[in-house]
């Protein structure tokens, strides 16, 4: 445990030393300086994991003081990491995950100009992403939470040459930065009402063993503000506008940041905050809420995408919006066990996807794919696995991770949840096989130049994809009910949750229904799955009716698709209800400014010639001083109160006596 | 009559306000520097007063080294006032505004 | 005397030491013909060697006759006395040879400036408060007129000369009330004798001192000179006199009014709320039409002022320590951003903010640190100076002086006004074509605002270490 602060410490390392030096270093050397820190990142992760393994079940929870980092009157923060089966969990996706992509990235990013400056972004990445789980209280998480927002942004942008990738980033931190703002005041809320309580800290501990005794009303805007974080960070409607819009960045870190590790930091806030959220079960509700809507939103919109990265980037959404579901409803531990698959099998499609473009030579549009199997069969292989997992396809681990949210939906009562989870798992299954349809099988669609082209990726990334895939596919073993008292991942994470969960589903009535249960979703999925290959697959199309045909559907309900196609004209609303009203408010600014303004300070001249007797400058100042309020003002007096300063001695002197006279009568008469 | 404390510190504070007045209204620099030196030793005196009346010599100690300090002063004072009549052919305040606002 | 003499050389070994050093720069400037920026090497390396002896701290009791003492207060404030003396000579080399007065006896007027800082600091007694302040002023007023070809400095030394010696005629004379109603130049004596002489003496006693102190940090209304003597003055000058002058005064003002007058905390706190309510707002809101770049520092340097007199005002062991620690930072920003005037202003170029038009594609380095600087002196996170305003405001509202905390904000935020102004000149306009490009920085300039602002950002960063010294140094100032 003593030796944990070496697990984000690597990758800074890592980040300073290519960051440094890294321009002056060969390729080779920036890539070894920054896979080797996070292998020994991943390794020291492994080893505090099988630490706490070793401690008894009621004792993991262990805190790691290093500095006091501010320290200022009765407020004082420490900074500190806190060791327990959560963080320990995240760590070990966060680094393991991570040292993949890593690996990964050296044969993708191989030919990019920039290779160390990437390098020196992702090292430091996986930094800040390490300080948001590892913190012990919610000054280090907002660190490290910042700090991914801020390497997210530079890297969205990393091909800066490109406009829209500029303005990908530049979306998505103003994106952030509103999340970011709620949960900064659910912070200060948060800390106030604690200092009422004579407890101010923000130490997780204190914290949670406090707030009971905030008043609920509180509580609940605290819970709903920090929620505004999260949906921030975890791109839920209505700000998952930004995550779409990322894939602008390079592919790894789209698998890395868009995928597996950053934008799950919302669900792994809300799940730390179980203590917080189980007073009140109504934000839940409107969690779990946000959560299932977009889950079905962002799967409506992955229907249609014809970009392959934007069908995983929707996907992504949807998913996420189940764990928010899950962890809204209480089911923290399923949310979390859905979180570590989903970073395995999306990180793996992202991947997957990653190695198509490459082989593609940067095209992104699968209309023009197609029969890739082919050429390039580990990549189509893996990717298959990943769809099965995300389509929930049991053994793979999409399935178990799935399933238990839904069950826990359903079991809690929350039926509505359950079935537009249900329904979406059917789109899901849905538009992933569409996409493995239109990009592994049938003809290549491609012009003959890119065909000639088509390749295998080299082992540096193919190795990734091939790890990645029997994660995703045995990963779920840990989520497999074998136990009367739950899954092993549930045994493993339940003490952390022991404030939130309600007690768990043991009785053995609902076996039978879960199984039933498992039965549905497995049909809904297989389903899904079977629609897309009437529509895609190409030995399957001739069984098709008539009316299932892509053109027909699209024509038949040519309003939807448009409407589907174009994403709900949702980034065109905020243009119209959010951008456009600020540009118009500037604008109208400026011809205020222009117009009025100017028309008093011209009034104000006009009034001075007319009013020779005044003083002139008096009445212009006066005049200017009324319309540019506050900061005229401040001048105004700056260029008065300065001719105190006249430069005589005596004057100075004058000033001098005069103010100790004041003082001396101020303190004897008063 | 006998003289009292208060007799000492009557002529203090009168020679004091003499060498404030001074300071202020004079525009000669040699003039503003005496002044200053009025100052001094109206303080001087007060302290002088205090230490006999309350039978401490720290007064009389003190007067000692404000007097050695008021030399060093009127010392540099008297050479900053060559540097500026040098520089600017003047001993007048009221011409030394170059810098002001 | 209770005490007894109790002479013990150990307590006052930094003063002795820098005493040593400047006699020594003395001496060897008759040797020394040609090449003096040796001396300055000389007292360099001196003050680095001195250095671990002023920061070790003494056991807290007063020595020779209980009219110094030799504490942790002391040894915080020596230190910086003593990295702003290692700056500014580092600064004054240079910039000497470019004026064309590179003359010897500089650099020991500059350490016996120290020295008079220094027993300011460790005074108990208000005869060595007099003489430190007095050695510390009649070396400034040596140094101030040291440009002696300007026309303005000499100005300056007169005005701070007149001004000067006035406002220490007027401490000298609350002084000598203040031992009039107490009967002792002890601080500890006066502290136990309040109560039986006559108040009204003291109490014209405290505000005459006030005034004094009040002068020397530039508080409204005795901060006249301020603006006028650091325009005038040699500029690594003006940087001690903002940094270590001021920190002086400010040490000397703890120890007096703490040590001397606690009982009569609640009368003089109301006065100088009211004056360090007004420098805070007047330095910043004059700053703001200041076109020449050290007469705004200078009134910014006020507004400093104004702030640190709240840790003052606030009197518990975070107010204080917010003062000690302030302090701390203002010498590395302050001094940062100095240097960098110091080094581009030569033969009236480079006097005015808009001469740093578009330095960002000149000097981009020099540009990056002069933004670094005055963010931090605006109070910018995560720079030494956040940390410092934060630490000094949280004070201030814990001990309940909201309206002097509101006051300090705003005046914060008008002071991002002028500081912003200067990075908004150096980075978002262009240079005028054919204007001379600002000099490059030499070594040593190189060093200083390495130093400088490697203490700016990590004061900011990792302020818990120094803010606990800070805690530590003021700890026997409440006892």
């Amino acid at each position: 445990m003593e030796f944990v602060f070496l697990i984000p410490l690597l990758p800074l390392l890592g980040a300073t030393v290519n960051g440094v030096i890294g321009s002056k270093l060969p390729k080779r050397a920036v890539g070894l300086i920054a896979c080797l820190v996070m292998a020994a990142a991943f390794v020291v992760s492994i080893c505090t994991f099988y630490k706490l393994m070793l401690l008894p079940a009621t004792e993991r929870s262990v805190v790691v003081s290093f500095f006091s980092w501010i320290a200022s009157g009765s407020f004082s923060v420490d900074m500190a990491f806190l060791i327990d089966p959560l963080s320990a969990l995240m760590i070990l996706i966060v680094t393991g995950v991570g040292f993949l992509i890593h690996v990964y990235s050296t044969g993708y990013m191989h030919d990019d100009k920039a290779y160390w400056r990437y390098m020196c972004y992702l090292n430091l990445f996986v930094f800040f992403m390490l300080m948001l789980v590892l913190g012990s209280n919610y000054l280090v998480m907002f660190l490290g939470w910042e700090g991914v927002g801020l390497c997210s942004y530079l890297l969205i942008g990393f091909w800066y040459e490109k406009k829209s990738a500029s303005d990908a980033g530049k979306k998505a931190f103003v994106v952030n930065r509103i999340g970011d703002f709620g949960f900064i005041l659910g912070l200060f809320l948060l800390y106030w009402s604690l200092s009422d309580l004579g407890a101010g800290s923000l130490d997780y501990k204190t914290v949670f063993e406090n707030i009971h005794n905030i008043d609920p009303a509180i509580l609940t805007i605290i819970g709903l503000l920090l929620f505004v974080g999260a949906a921030g960070k975890s791109a839920q409607v209505p700000l998952y506008v930004w995550l779409p819009d990322a894939m602008e960045g390079p592919t790894p870190v789209s698998a890395l940041i868009h995928a597996a590790t950053m934008v799950t930091a919302g669900v792994y806030m809300v799940a730390r905050n179980n203590a917080l959220y189980s007073l009140i079960p109504h934000v839940g509700n409107i969690i779990a809420s946000v959560g299932i809507f977009t889950a079905l939103f962002a799967a409506t919109m992955g229907l249609v995408q014809n970009d392959i990265k934007k069908v995983l980037a929707y996907s992504t959404v949807s998913q996420l919006g189940y764990m928010f579901a899950a962890v809204g409803v209480g089911a923290y531990g399923a949310g979390v066990f859905h979180l570590m698959t989903h970073a395995f099998f999306k990180g793996l499609m992202f991947l997957g996807s990653g190695s198509v473009i490459h082989a593609m030579g940067g095209e992104q549009d699968m209309r023009r794919m197609g029969g890739l199997h082919s050429h390039m069969k580990i990549t189509s292989v893996t990717f298959i696995i990943g769809a099965l997992a995300i389509a929930g396809m049991p053994p793979f681990s999409g399935f178990w991770s799935k399933d238990e949210i839904l069950w826990e939906a359903f079991e809690k009562g929350h039926f509505v949840i359950w079935a537009v989870g249900l329904l979406t798992a059917g789109m899901t299954a849905f538009y992933m096989f569409r996409q493995v349809f239109m990009t592994f099988t049938g003809e290549c669609r491609a012009d003959d130049h890119t065909k000639h082209h088509l390749h295998e990726s080299p082992s540096s990334m193919t190795i990734p994809l091939i790890i990645l895939a029997i994660l995703s596919a045995v990963g779920g073993i840990i989520g497999i009910p074998l136990f009367e008292e739950g899954t092993a991942a549930h045994q493993f994470l339940n003490p952390v949750f022991s404030h939130g969960e309600q007690e768990l589903h043991s009785e053995a009535v609902h076996g039978g229904l879960e199984l039933i249960m498992m039965g549905v979703s497995v049909a809904v999925g297989l389903t899904g799955i079977f629609l897309a290959s009437l529509l895609y697959y190409a030995p399957m199309k001739k069984y098709a009716p008539s009316f299932w045909r892509p053109e027909a559907i699209a024509s038949s309900f040519k309003g939807l698709h448009r409407l589907l196609f174009n994403k709900y004209y949702i980034d065109e609303i905020y243009d119209y209800l959010v951008v456009n009203p600020i540009k118009r408010f500037c604008d109208w600014c400026l011809s205020f400014d222009l117009g009025v303004i100017d028309w008093f300070v011209n009034f104000a001249a006009w009034a001075t010639r007319l009013t020779a007797w005044a003083s002139h400058k008096f009445d212009i100042y006066i005049v200017d001083g009324l319309v540019n309020s506050m900061s005229t003002l401040v001048t105004y007096n700056s260029s008065i109160w300065r001719r105190l300063q006249t430069g005589y001695l005596q004057n100075y002197a004058l000033v001098f006596v005069v103010g100790v006279l004041i003082i001396i009568v101020r303190v004897l008469l008063g | 009559m006998a003289l009292t404390l208060t007799h000492y510190l009557v002529l203090s504070f009168i020679l004091f306000l003499v060498g404030i007045a001074g300071v202020l209204l004079r525009r000669n620099i040699i003039i503003v520097l005496m002044s200053l030196e009025l100052i001094f030793n109206s303080v001087n005196i007060s302290l002088a007063a205090f230490s006999y009346f309350l039978q401490n010599l720290n007064g009389t100690i003190f007067v000692v080294f404000s007097i050695t300090i008021a030399a060093a002063e009127a010392a540099i004072g008297l050479a900053i006032l060559v540097a500026v009549y040098r520089r600017r052919q003047t001993a007048y305040v009221d011409e030394l505004d170059e810098m002001r606002g | 005397m209770p005490a007894g003499l109790n002479i013990n050389f150990y307590a006052v070994m930094p003063e002795i030491l820098v005493t040593a050093l400047a006699l020594i720069v003395l001496v060897l400037d008759l040797f020394i013909r040609k090449n003096k920026a040796a001396l300055g090497w000389v007292s360099v390396i001196g003050l680095i060697c001195i250095l671990p002896f002023a920061a070790y701290t003494n056991e807290p009791y007063p020595v020779f006759g209980g009219t110094i003492i030799a504490d942790s207060f002391s040894a915080f404030f020596n230190v910086i006395f003593i990295i702003a003396a290692i700056f500014t000579i580092l600064i004054s080399m240079d910039y000497l040879r470019k004026i064309g007065v590179d003359r010897g006896e500089y650099y020991h007027i500059i350490l016996f400036a120290t020295v008079g800082m220094m027993v300011m600091g460790a005074a108990n007694d208000l005869i060595n408060v007099y003489v430190g302040l007095e050695l510390m002023a009649l070396s400034f007023y040596i140094l101030v007129a040291y440009r002696v070809k300007s026309s303005r400095s000499v100005e300056g030394a007169l005005k701070y000369f007149v001004l000067g010696a006035l406002s220490s005629g007027i401490l000298l004379y609350g002084m000598s009330f203040a031992y009039g109603a107490a009967g002792s130049t002890n601080f500890m004596e006066i502290a136990g004798e309040l109560g039986k002489g006559d108040n009204t003496y003291l109490t014209l006693g405290i505000i005459l001192m006030a005034v004094g102190f009040g002068f020397k940090i530039a508080a409204v209304p005795f901060h006249m000179w301020s603006p006028d003597v650091y325009e005038g003055a040699p500029t690594p000058v003006t940087a001690l006199l903002s940094v270590g002058s001021k920190a002086a005064a400010f040490a000397a003002f703890l120890r007096v009014f703490t040590a001397a007058f606690p009982a009569f905390q609640a009368d003089w706190s109301s006065m100088l709320w009211i004056i360090s309510a007004a420098t805070m707002i007047f330095g910043a809101v004059v700053a703001i039409s200041q076109r020449n770049i050290v007469r705004m520092l200078a009134y910014s340097s006020i507004a400093h002022a104004g702030i640190i007199m709240i840790g003052l005002i606030v009197f518990n062991d975070t107010g204080l320590a917010g003062v000690a620690y302030y302090l701390l930072v203002y010498a590395f920003m302050n001094m940062g951003a100095f240097t960098i005037v110091a080094l581009f202003r030569n033969k009236g170029r480079f006097e005015n903010i808009d001469e740093y038009k578009g330095l960002s594609t000149t000097r981009p380095l020099l540009a990056f640190l002069m933004a670094l600087f005055l963010l931090s002196l605006a109070g910018i996170p995560p720079t030494g100076g956040f940390a410092a305003k934060f630490f000094i405001l949280s004070a201030a509202i814990d001990a309940k002086y909201y309206w002097l905390a509101s006051i300090g904000v705003v005046s914060t935020a008008i002071s991002l006004f002028f500081y912003a102004k200067v990075i908004f000149y150096m980075y978002m306009k262009e240079p005028d074509p054919g204007a001379e490009i600002a000099p490059a920085s030499g070594v040593i300039y190189n060093i200083v605002l390495f130093c400088t602002a490697v203490g700016t950002v990590f004061l900011g960063v990792y302020p818990a270490p120094f803010i606990d010294m800070a805690v530590k140094a003021v700890r026997p100032l409440l006892m």
